[in-house]
């Protein structure tokens, strides 16, 4: 639980956006007036309505999106340090070759990261979310306006680095990868299990340093299962670049599935 | 997870439903056992959060949904408080979360 981050969106600012490009939706609200008479009484209001639901509903509008133009969106999750950014830029690096990669970089501050990325060739937006402790729909779509994904691409998004806040957050991605370095230790996935729940995809960072470590990945990956029975799990080296083939054989897997639709005439 | 953004989308979802001459007076939540919620944090945020708003000193109740899965190796429904339990029956975790995940605003009073 966070509750030390506060999330003021006004600090929120998307690299390259020009003026408030803020996209609001606004739709039909419900009005309730009951003020008969000057008589005030207490009524009760039912809503049944999703804490969330803006959020989803911005989220929605970025898959839907992300799905016409067959853009494949990654959302990568982990704790500060774990590797996700030197992943990406050799993720971008090895397969920018083939395809188009852009990436959208979530950090409280600074653009060290997209300028990591961008050294490599490929486009990246920096999101700085100021005090806020995880990347929201409204950010990822803004800073999607801003990229413009090409039709066919890959789209990383990096979250701030937290295993526990963007848990929750739909950002309309195709799938959550959650990285854990081996040097986190491998209880993990029970400690904060929302994060583990909610990905796809564990992957098992810095492999290289298995040998130095003590990090038992049947056990790690036992623990993951128990939270989530149905997650897959690579163990590879963005550094040496061990075992980075089956990340790459794993995106190109799920990619195959995405054709951007048709131009309607 | 962030309890303060979902004490700011609590809001929103509030003032979506009323006018600004209204006034807010309590606001029921239900929050399962298996969502991502803090109950405590966020109602200490949604104090906060609410200041100045129509919904200024609401009373913030919270009801709990129990977390709710099927066990694939017992083939029925078991009842959960966490993501990292045992199924009771058969101690496996072979466990699909159907029901405690919900975060929603239920209803309001107005005055
Ligand atoms: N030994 C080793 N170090 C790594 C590996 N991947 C990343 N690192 C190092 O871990 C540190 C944090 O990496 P970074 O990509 O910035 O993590 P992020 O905060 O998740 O984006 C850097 O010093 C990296 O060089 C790896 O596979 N092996
Ligand atoms: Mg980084
Ligand atoms: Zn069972």
């Amino acid at each position: 639980m966070c509750t030390t981050c506060g999330c003021g969106q006004g600090q929120v600012t998307v690299e390259g956006e020009t003026g408030h490009g803020h996209a609001h939706h606004d739709h039909g609200h419900h009005h309730y007036h009951s003020h008969a008479d000057g008589v005030s009484e207490a009524r009760m209001v039912q809503i049944e309505q999703d804490i969330l639901s803006k959020n989803d509903h911005l989220a929605w509008h970025n898959r839907d999106d992300l799905t016409r133009a067959g853009v494949l969106a990654l959302n990568l999750v982990s704790s500060p340090g774990s590797g996700k950014t030197t992943l990406l830029a050799r993720t971008a690096q090895d397969m920018g070759t083939d395809r188009s990669v852009a990436v959208i970089e979530g950090d409280q501050q600074t653009s060290l990261d997209a300028d990591r990325i961008r050294q490599t060739g490929a486009r990246a937006v920096q999101v700085n979310t100021g005090k806020g402790c995880h990347l929201d729909a409204a950010m990822v779509g803004r800073a999607m306006r801003t990229l413009q994904p090409a039709p066919s691409s890959l789209l990383f998004i990096e979250n701030v680095g937290n295993l526990v806040c963007p848990a929750g957050f739909d950002l309309g991605e195709n799938a959550k990868v959650v990285i854990l370095s081996v040097t986190e230790g491998e209880d993990k996935p029970l400690k904060y299990p929302d994060m583990f729940h909610a990905a796809r995809l564990m992957i098992l960072n810095k492999s290289d340093l298995l040998p130095y470590v003590p990090f038992d990945v049947e056990k790690c990956v036992e623990y993951a299962r128990r939270v989530n029975p149905e997650i897959e799990v690579l163990t590879l080296s963005a550094l040496t670049g061990e075992g980075l083939q089956g990340w790459y054989d794993w995106i190109a897997a799920r990619a195959a599935g995405m054709a951007p639709a048709e131009a309607a005439e | 997870m962030h309890e303060m953004s979902l004490a700011e989308g609590v809001l929103q979802v509030v003032e979506d439903h009323v006018d600004t001459a209204d006034r807010v007076t309590m606001v029921r939540l239900e929050i399962g056992q298996l969502s991502h919620v803090e109950p405590e944090a966020l109602a200490f945020c949604f104090e906060a959060v609410v200041k100045g708003s129509v919904a200024e000193g609401a009373r913030l109740e919270i009801d709990r949904a129990p977390g709710q899965a099927w066990c694939h190796n017992c083939g029925r429904g078991v009842e959960v408080s966490s993501l990292i339990d045992a199924c009771p029956d058969c101690g496996g975790f072979q466990l699909q979360v159907t029901g405690g995940n919900e975060m929603r605003v239920k209803e309001m009073e107005v005055a």
